[in-house]
């Protein structure tokens, strides 16, 4: 095998030149006579350690941003503009795979059992001790495609580390393997949304186009494809990941048809990156999600142009924490990633609680299916919910903040670290942000394809480098949080809605919503209906403006059921359309907000089948900890397919109930309590459907 | 140290503070069910088995972790408590072999837990392990309580030669890249055999004697084991 520098027949720093070359001349070609020079850089940011930059420098006020999209279009890649003082000079960062596939940079290949291009990797990540574990697996799986047992024991010893446990953590993550798989990796979506779409089909497809059965390598080694659970586009499914490359990149590709799949080998697609496929984002309200859907990530400057960062100016530089946390209790801002905490709770227990350092985490491991929204903050606005989270830093008095992106969201992750950057360079963090002597920095840490790493405590002991085990609690994050420490963690959306508080107060927060549901809400909407997306209302719109005014109504038949709160949520009819959308209106229907996912099914749809894939979510998702849910998921899963089937057998019913009441009341984490939510809903509002076996 | 007063299934009981349900209880004479706790480990609240009903709380709680409260009204066997804990018998019961846990198997007569209750069941059941001369790992009759996991880590012997493989229901306690024991850093301590509740871990002279062998073929075995081994080594 190749090694990394000397192999093939270009080195690096030939093939660095020569993209310098190419870029400077695509640059020249389209902004003739322009151009001043065209610099070179390696990556400083850490995305990767394959990245490099490409800063063109113009004339001043020569080239407009419509302009630099020309040349991202010549040169052929996409590319992150992330230079701000200067107008004049646009800054790419370019992934190595662009280098591979446009420039001619010789692919990378790592002998498994060659250790010396690891050893950079783990050098970097060493510094975090046994945290740095799932970065520099994630890292080594990139340079080698799979982690051998040489690479596991290297990292192992880096990070002073059991074998056993390395093992167990490679086990744990989805997105992880101990043995060779394909160099493409086919992640297909098949959950509610996307199978509404054709996500069956896609996956038959990967599955010819390679000659495989799901979760097989074809025999030359080329396409691995697998099921996936919820991918989070479920506004443009078929949505499928793809892992390709050496060193691998990872993508995650929207409107996927069978007959597209094709293309996805080799990492061309559609993604929400592309202005021709962005998310749609709509709704009565503007508040949170002025800047998303646009196909581009807001840039700092824009966001600022708009009163971006004026919320963190006034809370630094005028407010005390206390302050801050009080306004938050006006506000009764609720948690938005499924539980309804009160926000104010959790930092005043955090900044109250004794010990240092305390640690701030934005929980960005969307994987509820049927939610998307954090996704779309993310990639169109991540400088607000960053704003959002600085603010709860200083309010707790944290000395850093973590944000666990899940992994299989990497546009969301690029889009992050290029924020942070211009975050740092424009001083809203580092030391002594806006002279006000409070000084913090931000990290990303990439998940690894586990659903359960969205549980507060499985995210902290992923974090920490370990299975993503929840912990039992009490004792509570506030006080026993990330590395035992006093923590608060916050979903994304919760994040996003803190500067419009602190800016226009909350009284302004509160008259958004109702009494009781206090401000904007994102909702994903999916499914069935004219148009797809986010929208955002003030709480107390009914799911009838929602379904039939917003997303412009039902297609393909009349209006069957919706499924409201993800996979853990519960199911309405269309009797339920004039529900208010609040937390307690909902709960007054027997139904739950949870995340904010809402799927509609028109008449035509089988809702057991919805069903069985939800209980395959589950089963496939399960942590395995409490026996209830590592059980009981599996069980249901299996009555579940049986009944799909049509062919349930006597007592299923009875199975069914015994096993989703012992996952409610007895699972030690919310993944459990939840996992029957959906059948119960099912089963009080359509009986019939778990009687015989014909389709409905 | 405070002392706290609740009260159990009707009877009041003042303990000191920080006391679990589980210790509360069994001052009353009042057992509560449990297959993953163990006294020598720390107690991770997995198998559920232990759940109490608590009044003013949602949910059922584990009394093996759960500390008692003032004024706290607990029920050990409400109807919600036996649903629970019949349904984890006999999910357990579908999945694994509890042919050796005599104490699961009574603990199923008590909830009246029917075997068989999930038919068409997916079951864990990989070929045991017969990789060193000391003991056998037959994993189809692991109930994942985690106590060898435990006990080979910081409950006892600091070895670390144990973890976890794949997760959710096809969870299986292994090696690194499942390796064979000798491999691992296994220094043969014994305590996982001493800890398993289901014969799932047992000595390979007991598992040998249970498959018809007699003693001078089990002495007859080890020693063309060790010649091999010799040979081998050669």
């Amino acid at each position: 095998m190749e090694g990394a520098a000397g192999g093939g027949a270009l080195t690096r720093a030939q093939a660095l030149s020569n993209t310098a070359a190419a870029i400077e001349t695509s640059a020249a070609t389209v902004h003739a006579g322009r151009m001043i020079r065209c610099l070179i850089g390696k990556s400083f940011l850490g995305l990767s350690a394959h990245c490099v930059f490409a800063t063109i420098v113009y004339q001043q006020d020569a080239i407009g941003f419509k302009e630099t999209k020309n040349l991202e279009k010549a040169l052929g890649f996409d590319a992150c503009w992330i230079h701000r003082t200067r107008l004049y000079s646009h800054t790419f960062l370019l992934s190595h795979q662009c280098l591979i596939e446009r420039i001619g940079m010789p692919e990378l290949h790592f002998d498994p059992l060659d250790l010396t291009p690891l050893h950079p990797v783990l050098q970097r990540h060493a510094p975090l001790g046994r945290s740095g574990l799932l970065p520099a697996l994630l890292d080594a799986q990139a340079l080698y495609g799979y982690i051998s047992p040489p690479v596991a024991a290297e990292i192992a010893q880096t990070f002073n580390t059991p074998l056993a446990d390395v093992h167990g953590v490679i086990e744990f993550y989805a997105l992880l393997y101990n043995e060779p798989v394909g160099r493409t990796v086919l992640r297909v979506c098949t959950d509610p949304s996307c199978a509404l779409r054709g996500g069956d089909a896609v996956l038959a497809a990967a599955c010819a186009l390679a000659g495989v059965e799901v979760g097989e390598t074809s025999a030359d080694g080329a396409v691995t494809v697998e099921r996936s659970p919820c991918l989070g586009h479920c506004n443009s499914g078929v949505s499928v990941n793809v892992s390709f490359g050496r060193p691998q990149r990872n993508i995650t590709f929207a409107h996927v048809t069978p007959d597209t799949v094709e293309e996805l080998l080799d990492g061309r697609g559609r993604t929400t990156a592309d202005f021709w496929s962005e998310d749609y984002v709509g709704g009565d309200l503007s508040i949170v999600t002025p800047l998303c859907g646009r196909g581009r990530r807001t840039r700092l400057l824009e966001y600022e142009a708009v009163g971006g960062m004026q919320a963190l100016r006034k809370v630094l530089t005028t407010m005390q924490p206390a302050e801050v946390i009080e306004a938050m209790h006006q506000a009764d801002l609720l948690g938005r990633g499924g539980a309804a905490f009160p926000t104010w709770a959790k930092w005043d227990g955090a900044s109250r609680a004794p010990g240092q350092p305390k640690y701030f985490v934005v929980n960005a491991d969307e994987s509820e299916p049927g939610t998307f929204k954090d996704r779309v903050l993310l990639e169109g606005d991540p400088c607000r919910v960053l704003e959002g989270a600085i603010i709860g830093a200083y309010a707790i008095g944290a000395s850093r903040i973590y944000i666990y992106i899940r992994g299989e969201y990497p546009l969301a992750i690029e889009r992050v670290e290029a924020a942070l950057h211009e975050l740092r360079g424009a001083g809203y963090l580092g030391a002594n942000i806006l002279g006000s002597g409070f000084s913090i920095d931000a990290e990303i840490r990439s998940g690894a394809g586990a659903y359960i790493c969205g549980e507060e405590t499985a995210l902290f002991e992923s974090i920490e480098g370990k299975r993503g085990f929840p912990r039992v609690k009490p004792p509570f994050p506030t006080t026993h949080g990330l590395f035992g420490k006093p923590t608060a963690i916050n979903n994304v959306e919760t994040l996003a809605q803190a500067p419009y508080i602190l800016i226009h107060g909350p009284d302004a927060f509160q008259r958004l919503g109702t009494a009781e549901s206090t401000g904007p809400k994102l909702l994903c909407v999916s499914g069935d209906v004219v148009r797809p997306g986010l929208y955002e209302i003030g709480f107390g719109a009914t799911l009838r403006h929602l379904i039939e005014n917003l997303a412009g109504g039902v297609v393909g038949g009349k209006l069957q059921a919706m499924l409201i709160g993800g996979a853990a949520g519960a199911f309405a009819t269309p009797a339920e359309l004039d529900t208010p959308i609040t937390f307690q209106g909902l709960r007054d229907a027997g139904l739950t907000l949870g995340s904010g996912a809402i799927m509609v099914f028109n008449d035509k749809r089988d809702l057991r089948d919805i069903l069985r894939r939800l209980a395959r979510f589950f089963a496939h998702e399960s942590c395995g900890k409490c026996y209830p849910c590592q059980l009981g998921t599996q069980r249901q899963y299996e009555i579940l397919e049986r009944l799909a089937a049509g062919r349930p057998l006597p007592g299923d019913v009875g199975r069914l109930r015994d096993v989703g009441w012992t996952m409610t009341d007895a699972s030690l984490c919310g993944l459990g309590q939840t996992a029957a939510a959906a059948v119960f809903s099912a089963m009080k509002r359509w009986p019939e459907l778990f009687e015989s076996g014909e389709a409905r | 140290m405070s002392d706290v007063t609740l009260i159990i299934d009707e009877r009041p009981i003042t303990v000191p503070d920080k006391t679990t349900i589980l210790q509360a209880a069994g001052r009353l004479g009042i057992d509560i069910p449990t297959i993953c706790y163990h006294e020598a480990c720390t107690a991770n609240a997995i198998c559920r088995m232990c759940v109490v009903e608590v009044e003013k709380q949602r949910l059922l709680q584990p009394a093996c972790v759960a500390q008692v409260r003032e004024g706290m009204v607990v029920h050990t066997r409400s109807e919600r408590v036996e649903r629970s804990r019949r349904t984890i018998l006999e999910m357990l019961d579908s999945a694994v072999d509890l042919s050796d846990a005599p104490e699961i198997q009574a603990q199923m007569a008590d909830y009246d837990a029917q075997p068989g209750r999930f038919p068409e069941a997916e079951r864990r059941a990989p070929a045991p392990i017969d990789d060193n001369p000391m003991y056998i790992r037959d994993y189809a009759k692991c109930v994942l309580c985690w106590r060898c996991v435990q006990v080979c880590a910081e409950d006892a012997q600091y070895t670390f030669a144990l973890s976890f493989d794949g997760r959710g229901f096809e969870t299986q306690i292994g090696t690194f890249f499942d390796l064979s024991m000798p491999e691992t850093t296994c220094v043969f301590c014994g305590q996982c055999v001493g800890v398993c509740p289901t014969g799932a871990l047992k000595p390979r002279r007991e598992w040998l004697l249970e498959q018809g062998k007699t003693p001078d073929e089990i002495m007859e075995l080890t020693r063309t084991e060790r010649r091999k081994a010799r040979r081998a080594k050669k």
